[in-house]
């Protein structure tokens, strides 16, 4: 039972349940508590032992319900007669053939744990992608012995013999159902121990794939990625809200002690402590949504989205050609809907970058003070009108820092309409941002070192 | 606490309906003398079942509210200040008088040396649940209602009275419990729960019961209920959850209302009465109006 608890973690992180070592070492003092004679309460302990959240409960049943598993063996019906030596008939190749016997006589369970064992010599569990499994299935069959069935099969169809021939059939047949399980079996494996890693495959390079490049995002992929970007600022705004909430008495205030202590002649009875004052720090985003951004728009947008889910006090505009306050959309709508109205109403326009920022500075600079974060997203392409540097400078000055994000590589800065050269001197920090992976940590030092707390 | 059945049933006899997940949870808890967590939507039952453990097993409960900006010295211990500067006053008088006869300043120190440092000992310590909980020497069921409104730093605190039942005390040492209690700790997931934290405990998640499981809540909860009218309302609440509301109603409401509507001697569902009774059962006003115009309906409902 060890190594099948080690092939269950095993399948278990496959699944994105996390069991670490400490975590193995109760569940072996679990299942020595409770045994396995009834598997509900061997579930369910283990469960408690395993699972963590809400979420991990789900995906432990279900990979505990596919990995104890057996299904019931379907070989061969076993022969009609059953007193004759079902080899009997074969010809003299099947003589030694133990897979042959067990094929004729229709020995179910003897057929499971053979294929067990083949399966651990052909190294199934090891399976990682889907493309693997017809050759993992036949590595399985051939670990099984198939070779010989076949050259028997073979040698019985040559037979003048009619009663050999028919032993031949219902050996191809019994071989056929054979290759069905082992295909199952390798099936099952590639879900216990692969199906999650292919998404996690998935997951990784769309983190990595530049999402600025043509076509933008695949649709297929639109949903994971926002699922990504989601769990990437709620991850973000964990850190960001837990510095506000550092509250504590630590030194003692000795200047209000002594002025409270007057009324005890002097005896420090009541103290005082310091407590530190918290800032509340807030965020302004500006999200440019114009054609020139148009693949990257919806990225910079879904990010603006959860962004606004998961901090407190954020502002959010968008802007191409003049500016609007998108708070109340993305608040009032699900993602999608929100971004295609934010797209609807202002996007893909003609880029102003000075119109915008007038925009911004006429209606909304009250927002700004110091323990403001103004974070721009855009490629600072202003199709050749003024960029208004002293409007930006000025923003600069109001706010605690400015942090622009570019979907552009770097190299592209400059060149062209684009004056990111000119607007990179106000901000405290410029980066190319095309990629969920870059855009992450680029947040995260932001948020380190820029974010009052 | 033999088997998960005998939990079971020792649960019921206290009034505490456990689908098996949570008798099996509580049941490694004791066992593997492990924390549990306790996790589920508000009213599912969660600090209900700490109480109904304390209950069974006849321990005293000693229940910690969690909330920002709790910190060790309502958690765990505080120094009876007032009682030290008594004490210093006291030691003050006394120290004269008997430091009177030294012969220099040495010998003066060693006498002062030789009578002890009471400031900081057991009789000015003022003992907060986390510690109460650990001297408790015959066990008790320690709650810890709400973990996640607590800071992350109390958190980090909390590990090491979890993983080991003992926390230090600079002044005096290492506080260690004679019977570990049994600690249960819950959260509504307002915020993540860092993985120490998790790694330490047994999770449990109390999901909102099936029909089934509610009906036999109910009427434990409700002595005397005609049993025609739990189904009935039973599957009524059931048929809220299905639908999109603010706030879904959760076992407690199912509870307070078959308990309003038995003060109402309603002995089945009309829609008159559910009408004057559902602010019972919804918690927003824009949910009673969503609900309202369905009410004939849902009771015609065919029963879960």
């Amino acid at each position: 039972m060890q190594g099948a608890l080690e092939d269950f973690f095993r399948a278990l992180r496959a699944s994105d349940v996390r069991v670490s070592p400490a975590e193995a070492i109760d569940a072996h003092r679990t299942v020595a508590k409770v045994g396995f004679a009834d598997r509900e309460l061997f579930k369910d302990a283990l469960c408690a032992t395993l699972a963590k959240t809400a979420d991990e409960v789900d995906r432990f049943d279900r990979t505990f319900d596919t990995f104890f598993t057996r299904d019931t063996f379907v070989a061969a019906p076993p022969p009609e007669d059953g007193d004759r030596d079902p080899m009997e008939d074969l010809p003299p190749e099947g003589g030694d053939s133990e897979l042959a016997r067990m094929l004729m006589a229709g020995d179910a369970s003897a057929l499971a744990q053979a294929m067990e064992e083949a399966a651990e010599r052909a190294q199934v569990s090891q399976i990682r992608l889907s493309t693997q499994r017809s050759r993992l299935t036949r590595k399985l069959l051939e670990e099984m012995g198939l070779g010989e069935i076949e050259r028997i099969i073979a040698a019985a169809r040559r037979l003048e013999d009619p009663r050999g021939q028919a032993a031949g059939e219902r050996l191809d047949a019994a071989r056929q159902a054979l290759a069905k399980e082992a295909s199952a079996y390798v099936e099952r494996q590639h879900e216990l121990y692969a199906s999650e890693s292919g998404k996690n495959l998935r997951e990784e390079l769309l983190a990595r794939k530049a999402l600025n490049s043509d076509g933008g995002i695949d649709p297929v992929d639109q949903a994971m990625m926002q699922a990504l970007v989601k769990r990437m600022a709620k991850r973000l705004a964990d850190r960001y809200s837990r510095r506000r909430n550092v509250a504590w008495t630590g030194h003692l205030d000795v200047r209000r002690t002594l002025r409270k202590s007057m009324g005890y002649g002097g005896m420090p009875f009541d103290i005082v402590f310091k407590t530190k004052k918290i800032d509340k720090p807030s965020i302004v985003a500006i999200c440019d949504v114009s054609k020139s951004v148009a693949a990257a728009a919806q990225f910079l947008l879904t990010f603006l989205y959860s962004l606004n889910e998961v901090v407190d006090r954020m502002e959010a505009f968008a802007f191409s050609g003049r500016m609007i306050s998108v708070n109340s959309l993305l608040d009032e709508n699900k993602v999608e809907t929100a971004i295609l109205e934010v797209l609807k109403q202002i996007g893909f326009q003609q880029t102003d970058y000075g119109r915008s920022l007038e925009d911004f500075c006429d209606q909304h600079l009250d927002q700004l003070d110091r323990h403001t974060t103004v974070i721009f997203l855009g490629d600072a392409r202003s199709n050749y009108a003024d960029p208004r540097l002293d409007l930006l400078a000025t923003i600069q000055k109001r706010s605690r820092a400015l942090i622009w994000l570019n979907p552009e590589p770097e190299s592209y800065w400059g060149q062209g309409d684009s004056v990111m050269h000119r607007y990179q001197r106000f901000c405290h920090v410029a980066k190319p941002c095309n990629t969920l992976a870059q855009l992450e940590r680029i947040i995260e030092d932001v948020l380190r070192t820029y974010i009052p707390h | 606490m033999a088997s998960v059945d005998a939990l079971i049933q020792g649960l019921e006899s206290v009034g505490y309906i456990a689908s098996r997940r949570i008798a099996t949870s509580l049941f490694m808890a004791v066992n593997l003398q492990k924390p549990i967590l306790v996790e589920g939507s508000a009213g599912v039952g969660k600090t209900e079942l700490a109480l109904s453990t304390a209950a069974l097993l006849g321990l005293p409960l000693i229940r910690m509210q969690c909330y920002e900006g709790l910190d060790e010295s309502k958690a765990l211990y505080e120094w009876k200040y007032g009682k030290q500067l008594l004490y210093t006053q006291i030691l003050k008088d006394r120290m004269g008088e008997s430091l009177a006869d030294a012969a220099d300043m040495d010998a003066a120190m060693d006498r002062l040396h030789g009578m002890g440092d009471l400031f900081f000992s057991e009789p000015f310590l003022e003992p907060r649940p986390l510690m109460k909980a650990l001297r408790e020497d015959d066990g008790c069921v320690l709650l810890i209602d709400e973990i996640d409104k607590s800071d992350e730093a109390f958190e980090a605190f909390l590990l090491e009275v979890l993983s080991a039942y003992q926390v230090s005390i600079p002044e005096i040492g290492v506080l260690k419990a004679k019977t570990p209690p049994i600690v249960f700790l819950t959260s509504n997931n307002v915020r993540d729960l860092g993985d120490a934290l998790k790694r330490r405990c047994l999770h449990l998640h109390i999901p909102l019961p099936d029909a089934g499981l509610e009906r036999r809540i109910v009427a434990s909860r409700v002595p005397g209920i005609e049993g025609e009218l739990v189904s009935q309302l039973v599957s009524f609440v059931q048929s809220l959850r299905t639908l999109d509301l603010r706030k879904s109603p959760s076992i407690s409401e199912t509870v307070d209302w078959a308990r309003a509507l038995i003060l109402l001697n309603a002995d089945a569902l009309e829609p008159e009465v559910v009408r004057d009774s559902l602010n019972v059962l919804l918690k927003f006003e824009q949910d009673i109006q969503v609900i309202e115009p369905q009410i004939a309906e849902l009771i015609r409902k065919p029963l879960a």
